[in-house]
């Protein structure tokens, strides 16, 4: 059905093609030979093809457009006429003849376009003329194109200022009467269409009406042309008249599109000028209008006015313009009680853009526009809308990209209230902006106060909010997403101690909060941002008066000690085992032999307890090593069981390999270079040693296992660390046990049980030829070294 | 082709010739002119003739004189006898249910000869003095009102020679002192009710109707509205009254459905259609009235309209 429709009308549209082009024919016949009469009746004719119903707005749009064509010749016919003598009235009435009301009012129109040129009548009579007669076309599509084609004729004609068709009679005031006249008439019909043909045709007459929408929207884009339309007239005719139209066609396509089209066309300082007007007209649009779209281009349209210019600044000053547009929200959402929540929260967003671009300095404006948010949308519970959601995050990131600042954002007491309504997803996904845009602004937050609202404001992603936990988030999202907060609390500063201690105090408080899952990825952050304060204390003397209230390194580190002691919850031995250490060693600068030795015994126990992977005993092994050797401030009876602890957990390696390099590592811990009381040549022997032993065992147990020793390359680190020792003078390394173990290693390599290895190869002879290398520099270490054959 | 034929012209009389020749027979033994003395500089008009043709005439207006001269020429050898020489100026009005049937409404009669011999070319100057014309010339659906000269050489036995000028009467009014608009409020019951308006009751024949019409209520679909001009001509009396309408003008107004409050213009031309004076009872033989007929169609194509005469008149144009 539908489409023999669209055949049909394609059909009848070729027909009236075909008609209009027989007619122009015969017209240019007529045209070129100079015959009146036949041309008017040829064009006449060719008009009637425009009477036809049959079209649909798109179509009948061709013809006319065909139509239009023909009747500039025609018009270029009738200027020469008047060149030739025929008198331009009677032309004017000559066209009147014509039967078919349609027809002659083109040709009226046509012909009138002609006499207006010929300057032989005022414009304004000739135009007053035409928009009258053309009430004549009552069906609306056929009115619209006619009047349509008055206005297009007429645009160059009205007797705007500096126009030549501007008189002592002909004014401006004409000129805006004539197009408004046309608009009114226009968007009556317009309207007018919506009311015709059953009911069952609504949505196609919908689609139609908003084809032809531009037709009307036209006649105020002419107006905002007309030079003479100045800020008064405009204020005193120009939209009191507009709105008028608007209000009382009581339509809804024409009322928002309308409003539309006045906020589009007309300049902005015209708009703020008369907000008043404008804002006044909103309310009484019929209530399924979208004013919030209208509303929020009309703010746009100023926020873009507003910052492009600080000059004009004062005018919205001047006309209140953020009360004014406040309150005119307020009616709107009072008026239109079933606006959805998208439509509250759009409109919002939009003032609060507004007043963050007119207003910078008015937080309290920001602020009062979020309140009255929060006012609407308490009561209605967590929003589920996708659009509202979208839009509370667009309100709420405007402040941010305003600001750039955060700490400003916080003096926003209503922003956290409003996003107590988004749902879990959406609070994080506002919390990720909010820590983005401080990242990116490396923004200072430096206070307690601004770090506790902060959290709040981002407690999306520090916690899980009540029935998060069933959403399957992303593994690589929320890593992402923690590592953001781990970036952010590493950002937070003030060069103040104690209120750095505050901030430390307050991310605690709320890391704590964040769960197992958490807790990895905040905990190093915080304990990190911690030490960078105990860092920057440890050069300080102790406060002399004992201040209790002062933050004293000491405080810091019992409270990194719980902060460590909650990892145990998720649990993350190793990670916990690192941060103690990092704390040790801290602690270490900072003199504080107790708390060291306490951080010390707890990576111990986490050692024992906890660390179980033969692997991560390795691994952690070496870091208790690295650590340990770096400390100075234990006492020799600290220092010792500390020292023979990590030495008795290096024997109890698994593996054997393992076993032999914690063993000679462990060397290191008895010969610190700078305390010369730490230098206890002896006991690093003894650790070589017995090290070589393991080393020994080793390839015995290879040998007995596997039938071949494995590679010597355990016994040639062992002689790197004796060539180490050597170098640093211990003298219990000698001259002799260096050449005894080069020769065992030899020994080992020739024999046939070993496996070859070109590693351990290679590693042998560049160890051999950084021995030559010493040797040849000569100097102390070079004699040092003469003695050694290789 | 061009050489296998060829053409035949006889060398026998052509047939005009004979027609001439036996024509010739039986022609008036003179020839009667009748020639205005203002001829040369006398505007004018077409006149439609019986036999379809149209002729330029002399136009008149009542209480002109009405002057020239007859000529008499007699043929070559021959000369005209007769019993008086006369000229009348007629106003006749024929009905053409009664065709060749004149009713003379005015006669006047000029002797111009008594009986005798007339050999040569002989003239006679005439003058009918401040004619009385009340009526216009008139060439209806029905009914003709002409005015003609008849010169009648009245013979005894060969018949009279007869010969006929016509002219065209046309009388001027000056424009009416009391010219009222017609307004008035018509419509169907809580159907459609509109008021409309013209400028005048009285137009002149090159005259523009200027009105507008008014919707007061709308509930029909309204498809377009005309504005006719309809001419009634009412010819005989009484019992044997025949009335024929024509309509002169179809002249549309509107198209499309109005909505209440909506007003229409009219503007509407009288000078291209061809109008006559709005003849009331002409000497009890019959009448021309118009009328303006406001038709609304609606989209069943059923009319609503509603006639209002109007007075047509001749204005005297400015020189």
């Amino acid at each position: 059905m539908i489409s023999d429709g669209v055949e049909d009308e394609e059909k009848w549209l070729a027909a009236g093609i075909a008609g209009l082009q027989q007619n122009a024919f015969y017209m240019h016949r007529s045209l070129d030979s100079n015959n009146l009469k036949d041309a008017l009746k040829y064009s006449a004719q060719m008009l009637s093809e425009l009477r036809t119903s049959k079209l649909s707005p798109h179509k009948y749009y061709d013809l006319y457009m065909r139509a239009f064509d023909e009747l500039r010749k025609l018009e270029i016919f009738f200027m020469e006429e008047t060149k030739r003598g025929c008198s331009i009235i009677d032309l004017y009435e000559l066209v009147q003849h014509a039967g078919n009301i349609l027809p002659r009012l083109y040709l009226l129109c046509t012909v009138g376009s002609v006499y207006i040129k010929s300057k032989e009548a005022p414009a304004k009579d000739i135009l007053k003329d035409l928009v009258e007669m053309c009430r004549g076309i009552q069906h609306p599509l056929r009115g619209l194109f006619l009047r349509s084609y008055l206005s297009q004729v007429s645009r160059d004609k009205l007797p705007d200022i500096g126009s030549e068709y501007e008189g002592d009679a002909d004014t401006v005031n004409d000129a805006v009467e004539f197009v408004l006249q046309n608009f009114t008439e226009m968007n009556k019909l317009w309207v007018r269409m919506q009311h015709q043909g059953p009911a069952r045709d609504k949505e196609k007459r919908e689609k139609e009406r908003s084809e032809l929408r531009d037709l009307v929207g036209k006649n105020l884009h002419i107006l905002s042309q007309v030079e003479g339309v100045d800020l008064d007239m405009y204020k005193d005719i120009v939209l009191p008249r507009v709105l008028e139209q608007v209000v009382n066609c009581k339509d809804e396509i024409a009322q928002f599109y309308l409003m539309e089209c006045i906020i589009q066309v007309f300049p902005d300082e015209y708009h703020l000028q008369t907000l008043d007007v404008l804002l006044g007209a909103c309310p009484q649009l019929q209530p399924s209008v979208d004013i919030k779209t209208v509303l929020s281009q009309l703010m746009e349209r100023l926020s873009n006015y507003a910052a492009s210019s600080a000059e004009v600044l004062p005018e919205f000053l001047q006309v209140e313009a953020f009360s004014k547009l406040s309150k005119a929200i307020g009616k709107v959402i009072e008026a239109q009680v079933d606006m959805p929540t998208v439509g509250v929260v759009t409109l919002y967003s939009a003032l609060l853009t507004f007043t963050l671009h007119v207003h910078p300095d008015r937080l309290d404006y920001a602020d009062l526009v979020l309140g009255a948010c929060v006012k609407k949308l308490s009561g209605k519970g967590k929003i589920e809308d996708n659009k509202a959601t979208k839009q509370i995050v667009a309100l709420l990131s405007a402040p941010l990209e305003k600001y750039n600042d955060i700490v400003t954002t916080l003096k926003l007491s209503n922003y956290s209230h409003v996003m107590e309504y988004l749902d879990g997803e959406t609070i994080k996904v506002m919390a990720m902006v909010i820590v983005q845009s401080i990242t990116k602004n490396k923004t200072q937050i430096s206070t307690a106060d601004n770090v506790e609202a902060l959290f709040e404001l981002i407690r999306g992603l520090i916690k899980d909010l009540d029935g998060s936990l069933t959403d399957e988030v992303d593994e690589d999202d929320f890593k992402e997403e923690q590592s953001s907060v781990a970036r952010l609390i590493q950002m937070l500063y003030n060069d103040d101690p104690d209120e750095m201690f505050k901030i430390i105090c307050t991310v605690k408080k709320h890391i704590l909060t964040g769960g197992i899952k958490r807790l990895p990825f905040t905990v190093p952050a915080l304990v990190f941002s911690s030490l960078k304060l105990v860092r920057q204390l440890q050069g300080q003397e102790e406060n002399p008066f004992g201040d209790e209230t002062a933050t004293t390194p000491k405080k810091i580190f019992q409270l990194l000690t719980q902060t460590i002691e909650i990892l145990s919850s998720v649990p993350a031995p190793e990670l916990a085992f690192r941060l103690y250490l990092q704390c040790a060693e801290a602690a270490n600068d900072c003199d504080l032999e107790p708390v060291a030795y306490e951080l010390f015994t707890q990576a111990y126990i986490l050692y024992e307890e906890e660390i179980s992977d033969s692997k991560a005993q390795v691994t952690a092994l070496h870091l208790i090593i690295g650590t340990l050797q770096k400390m100075h401030v234990f006492g020799v009876e600290n220092r010792d069981t500390l020292t023979h602890k990590a030495t008795g957990y290096s024997a109890k390696l698994l593996k054997k390999p393992d076993q032999c390099r914690a063993v000679y590592a462990c060397s290191h811990l008895f010969w610190l270079d700078d305390h010369d009381n730490m230098k206890d040549g002896e006991r690093v022997m003894l650790c070589l040693k017995r090290a070589l032993r393991i080393a020994n065992a080793a390839q015995q147990m290879s040998n007995a296992t596997r039938g071949s020793t494995g590679p010597v390359s355990l016994f040639i680190e062992i002689l790197n660390k004796y060539l180490y020792f050597f170098e640093k003078g211990n003298p219990q390394i000698t001259v002799a046990t260096i050449q005894g173990l080069i020769e065992l290693i030899t020994t080992e390599m020739q024999s046939d049980t070993t496996t070859p290895d070109s590693s351990a190869d290679a590693f042998f002879a560049s160890t051999l030829r950084y021995i030559e290398f010493q040797k040849q520099k000569g100097g102390a270490v070079g004699e040092k070294y003469e003695p050694i054959k290789v | 082709m061009q050489g296998a034929g060829c053409a035949r012209f006889g060398s026998s009389i052509s047939l005009p010739t004979i027609m001439n020749y036996l024509l010739g027979a039986f022609k008036p033994s003179c020839t009667v002119s009748i020639a205005f003395s203002d001829g040369k500089t006398r505007k004018q008009v077409p006149l439609k003739k019986e036999n379809g043709q149209t002729v330029l005439v002399p136009l008149f207006q009542s209480q002109e004189n009405i002057t020239g001269k007859i000529t008499i020429d007699p043929l070559q050898g021959k000369k005209v006898d007769h019993n008086g020489v006369k000229i009348e100026l007629l106003g006749q009005i024929e009905m053409y249910f009664d065709r060749g049937n004149y009713y003379d409404f005015t006669s006047l009669v000029r002797e111009l000869d008594v009986p005798g011999e007339i050999y040569e070319r002989k003239t006679y100057p005439f003058e009918f003095s401040t004619v009385e014309m009340p009526y216009e010339t008139y060439n209806g659906v029905n009914v003709r009102l002409r005015y003609v000269l008849k010169v009648t050489i009245s013979r005894g036995y060969a018949g009279s020679i007869v010969e006929y000028q016509d002219f065209v009467v046309r009388n001027y009014s000056p424009p009416p002192s009391i010219n009222n608009g017609i307004k008035m409020e018509v419509g169907i019951e809580d159907c459609l009710h509109i008021e409309f308006e013209y400028n005048k009751s009285k137009y002149h024949l090159k005259d523009v109707i200027i009105g507008k019409i008014y919707f007061l209520l709308v509930r029909i679909k309204i498809k377009n509205m005309d504005l006719e001009i309809r001419r009634r001509e009412s010819t005989g009396s009484g019992a044997n009254t025949h009335v024929e309408t024509e309509t002169l003008a179809k002249y549309e107004l509107m198209d499309g459905a109005p909505v209440r409050g909506e007003s229409i213009p009219v503007r509407l031309f009288l000078s291209p259609y061809e109008l006559t004076p709005t003849h009331r009872n002409i000497n009890n033989k019959f009448s021309v009235k118009y009328y303006l007929n406001l038709v609304l169609v609606d989209e069943e194509d059923r009319r609503y309209f509603k006639q209002q005469e109007i007075t047509i008149y001749r204005l005297q144009e400015a020189a």
